[in-house]
């Protein structure tokens, strides 16, 4: 599964939320289908996405708020998921990319190859911390089909929710993204607190 | 248990008074009345950490989202958030109000909080971060509103240190 056939399924349905992604591919594939004034990209402080995205969800109840997480970045804050376990908002759904490997901070390489690899390629099992943790919801996802139908219905739905989709760790096409990370710092808030919404 | 339950009160109306709506904490002996009332006003939010660095992601959020928010911690707590304070305040500009117990100075009993206190304002000014000491209850309300209001106006991390004088009574 490739995490760009993931980020175009759910795409559509991200018109209305507050997404917050990590950096690096995350960031850069997303930003390839099309930059919304909804999108923050954080692209440091791994591990601190859902932290911000808990944030969000706390602060507007009524707003969705979708986080875009990667296996590296979770690892590194592993503790995060039981504040947002407990903490339990309905309007958050939190996505892992896992692609078992530190591909962005230079642990991948072109064709796929893996040279700095996470735990989940040695067995750990993302979904399962997470519900262990305490999430209501947390699905791991191996097919297209699957983790379309579990997000756009994590999206719909309310309920803390955490789809861990297993993808290929290859590199995006471009890491280029033409929006300077203050233009996005500051573009977002006003996003969420226009009164008019979102788009 | 010695430590100021009046003067708690105060900090925490003084956190009020500069539209603090949402709280991430973790305790420490100095800090357990202030969450106890945070925990029992029905009007704030309040978020038990794992580990402190997740506070900074947490109001960077709830300032997204256009919510005034403080961190309760101790200087260890500070420590321990040093890499999300540069990350994510920092690097983004976003306001953060701090509200760090500073164990370890004159009057320290306990052995092990001794090292921490010591690193706190060199870690601060190195960071330039601006920060100031609230030691009496008198000079609580207008430090906490200029504290904030510099950290809004100058997008950056600000940091009030909670003195023994304030938070801890002796026992008589």
């Amino acid at each position: 599964m490739k995490r760009l056939d993931c980020l175009k399924a759910i795409y559509p349905q991200l018109e209305d939320c507050a997404v917050v992604t990590i950096m690096g591919a995350v960031a850069a594939e997303l930003y390839s289908l099309g930059h919304r004034p909804n999108f923050f990209y954080l692209e440091h402080a791994m591990g601190l996405a859902s932290s911000i995205g808990l944030g969000i969800a706390l602060s507007q109840p009524d707003r969705k708020v979708v986080v875009l997480d990667g296996d590296g970045s979770v690892l590194m804050n592993l503790g995060g998921l039981t504040t947002l376990a407990r903490s339990r908002p309905n309007n958050l759904v939190h996505v892992i990319f896992d692609n078992e490997t530190l591909l962005s901070v230079g642990g991948g390489a072109p064709g796929g190859y893996k040279w700095f690899t996470t735990a989940t390629s040695a067995g750990t099992d993302l979904a399962g911390i997470a519900k262990a943790a305490g999430f209501p919801r947390a699905q791991l996802v191996h097919e297209l089909g699957d983790f379309e139908e579990a997000a756009l219905d994590a999206i719909k739905g309310d309920q803390l929710t955490c789809i861990v989709a297993k993808v290929d760790a290859e590199m995006p096409k471009s890491f280029l993204m033409d929006v300077h990370m203050l233009e996005n710092r500051f573009e977002f808030p006003r996003a969420l607190q226009s009164k008019g919404g979102v788009s | 248990m010695p430590v100021s339950v009046a003067n708690s009160q105060v900090v925490y109306d003084a956190m009020k008074g500069v539209g603090v709506t949402l709280v991430s904490a973790l305790p420490e002996t100095w800090l357990v009345h202030l969450i106890r009332i945070a925990d029992a006003d029905p009007e704030m939010t309040l978020v038990r950490l794992a580990k402190e660095e997740e506070g900074v992601g947490v109001s960077a959020g709830a300032h997204f989202a256009g919510a005034r928010s403080a961190m309760l911690m101790q200087n260890h707590g500070f420590l321990q958030a040093i890499n999300g304070i540069v990350g994510v305040s920092l690097l983004y500009k976003i306001p953060l109000l701090m509200l760090i117990t500073d164990r370890g100075s004159f009057g320290e009993k306990d052995p092990w909080q001794t090292e921490g206190g010591k690193y706190t304002r060199p870690v601060l000014d190195a960071l330039h971060i601006a920060h100031d000491d609230l030691t009496r209850p008198d000079e609580v309300a207008p430090k906490m509103a200029h504290a904030m209001t510099l950290a809004q106006s100058s997008l950056s991390p600000v940091a009030l240190l909670l003195q023994r004088d304030l938070m801890w009574e002796e026992p008589k």
